[in-house]
């Protein structure tokens, strides 16, 4: 059973920059920043290492930071600036009774995170969840369709903070 | 003599569903199958979809409790445990211990009957019609002892965060240790009626076999996995609550009849654990001592910016619930981890290769409610 530091010490040594800050916020939940385009190998060195043997994904979670930031720019006007998208693995290992936490965060304009479902295959509904609610974009997924929304929703995704109900939908007015 | 070798054969799809009565509620499947076999299951989900996690955000943390109780219909007070724990955690609130006591023998019964639905409706599933109004009538007994209680049979807004709703009513403790006493020998006349019935274990036996590799990669939990043969179970490896005062066997999965992981290790693995649930009922019951079960509610719930990931063994396998705060009356995030969606995700893998009859055998096997996978 490995500690929370050492499996980021291991980490940080393995992928150097693609790691970024651990954050510990005890007594509840520490995580583990990780690049989103880099979180599949890390995920394979975390599921076949056997100091570490990862092999259950508990859960796959979209998450919006809600960290737009409205930016005065030179000549005095006002810019949104789009804030971050994150994914959130919660990791055990059924063996050593380990967990850990990654989190990876993509900016709203380009929300791109890499696909783990060929490590995990609960990554798979999880991972058509988030690209559902988020629309957070798995990268190598082989099928990532709408999976809780109607497949014709051309409304966005109504977990961003930012949604807004639609007027209409299939030409019926909301609320009816 | 005909030959048949320039014969044109195609695939064709079945579509399963959603209005359909072994679906377990509405759930469509598309099925293509090449003649009587299955190439592939596409599970379509969404039916029930409502939302359930785009409210809690509109909410204060006490106003989503009677939420959490739609989401896996038949075992709500399992879910307001899990839900509780997780924002007292968030909290670092410290329960009673009547409280928790009152709470585990709720959440053992709940277990035995979400168990009764799941095993009365396989039969029913199967063609034996009768274990299933046996089953039936015994969990009208559970759902007397909670609508005594509390006031509602199915959804019960009883576990609260802190605390529980009301204290029990006087004749609680003798009703409940009445049931458990009345309900022992009938787990005995279930395996008479369905378990060892021969027609039952020829459909069930040795269909839809899960490996342990397999089941684990998919995310499998509860007795799903247990019938793989991992002995598994948060109640023992990820403690909550006051589990570890007790004392319990983990049934796992051997293959009884057929091979280890098949349908019918699944079904018995379920059967054997509703034993162990009266096991902790009789415990429970005899222990449980005095104390004040409101005293600990907050006034107020406002947890610092913090996020934390808690589950518990539901009868359908891990419920986590991963809330995320930012300091605000209302979480900031609230995802829940639904046994249901996950081990559906598995149909594909279980069904490819069998029989098209067998994906009925093979969907009440592993226990799904649709509310719960829909939200």
């Amino acid at each position: 059973m490995k500690s929370h530091e050492e499996i980021y010490n291991l980490l940080k040594e393995k992928f150097g920059d693609a790691i970024g800050q651990s954050i510990t916020n005890l007594p509840v939940e520490s995580f583990i920043e990780v690049s989103p385009l880099k979180i599949h190998e890390i995920s394979y060195f975390l599921r076949d290492d056997n100091e570490l043997l990862f092999d259950n994904l508990m859960l796959l979670s979209g998450l919006d930071d809600m960290n737009d930031k409205k930016v005065k720019q030179e000549d005095g006007s006002i810019a949104d600036v789009p804030g971050t998208l994150s994914v959130v693995y919660h990791i055990e290992s059924t063996s050593f009774r380990h967990k850990i936490v990654l989190k990876c965060s993509c900016p709203k304009d380009k929300p791109e995170v890499e696909s783990v479902n060929s490590i995990w295959r609960s990554a798979d509904w999880n991972e058509r969840e988030a690209y559902d609610m988020f629309g957070i974009i798995f990268l190598n997924h082989p099928d990532l369709r709408r999976i809780l929304m109607p497949y014709d929703w051309e409304h966005g995704f109504p977990l961003r903070k930012d949604y807004k109900n639609p007027e209409f939908y299939q030409g019926m007015k909301v609320p009816y | 003599m005909s030959d048949y070798s320039n014969l044109k054969t195609e695939e064709m799809v079945l579509n399963m569903g959603p209005q359909h009565p072994s679906t377990h509620g509405v759930l469509r499947l598309e099925i293509k199958l090449d003649g009587e076999l299955i190439v592939e299951v596409k599970p379509h989900v969404g039916y029930l979809h409502r939302c359930f996690e785009k409210h809690c955000e509109a909410m204060t943390y006490p106003q989503i409790v009677p939420y959490v109780d739609r989401m896996d219909y038949l075992a709500s007070m399992s879910n307001e445990l899990g839900y509780a724990i997780a924002v007292e955690r968030l909290m670092g609130i410290q329960v009673p211990e009547r409280v928790e006591y009152i709470r585990v023998i709720m959440a053992e019964l709940q277990r035995i009957a979400s168990h009764m639905v799941a095993l009365g409706t396989y039969g029913l599933d199967i063609g034996a019609f009768t274990p299933f109004l046996y089953l039936f009538a015994d969990r009208e007994r559970i759902l007397s002892i909670f609508e005594e209680t509390c006031g509602a049979r199915l959804l019960y807004n009883y576990i609260w965060v802190g605390g529980l709703s009301h204290d029990l009513h006087p004749d609680f403790i003798r009703k409940a240790k009445e049931f458990v006493t009345y309900f022992r020998p009938k787990i005995t006349e279930l395996n008479n009626l369905l378990s060892y019935n021969k027609i039952f274990i020829e459909r069930t036996a040795n269909v839809g076999i899960l490996p342990i590799e397999t089941a684990i990669n998919y995310g499998m939990t509860g007795p799903n996995l247990r019938a793989s043969g991992l002995k598994w179970d948060l109640r023992r490896d990820d403690p909550y609550s006051i589990y570890d005062k007790f004392e319990f066997d983990i049934p796992v999965g051997k293959g009884w009849v057929g091979t280890l992981g098949d349908c019918w290790d699944r079904y018995f693995v379920r059967v054997l654990e509703m034993e162990q649930s009266l096991n902790i009922l009789d415990q429970a019951l005899a222990q449980i001592p005095d104390g004040d079960v409101t005293s600990a509610i907050p006034k107020r719930i406002k947890p610092a910016e913090r996020q934390i990931y808690t589950r518990v063994e539901n009868p359908r396998g891990e419920l986590g619930y991963f809330i995320v705060s930012k300091g605000g009356l209302q979480p900031h995030r609230v995802k829940v981890r639904p046994p249901s969606f996950i081990s559906l995700g598995l149909m594909n893998e279980l069904c490819k290769g069998h029989l098209v009859a067998d994906v009925i055998a093979i969907l009440g096997s592993i226990d799904i409610v649709l509310g719960e996978v829909d939200r």
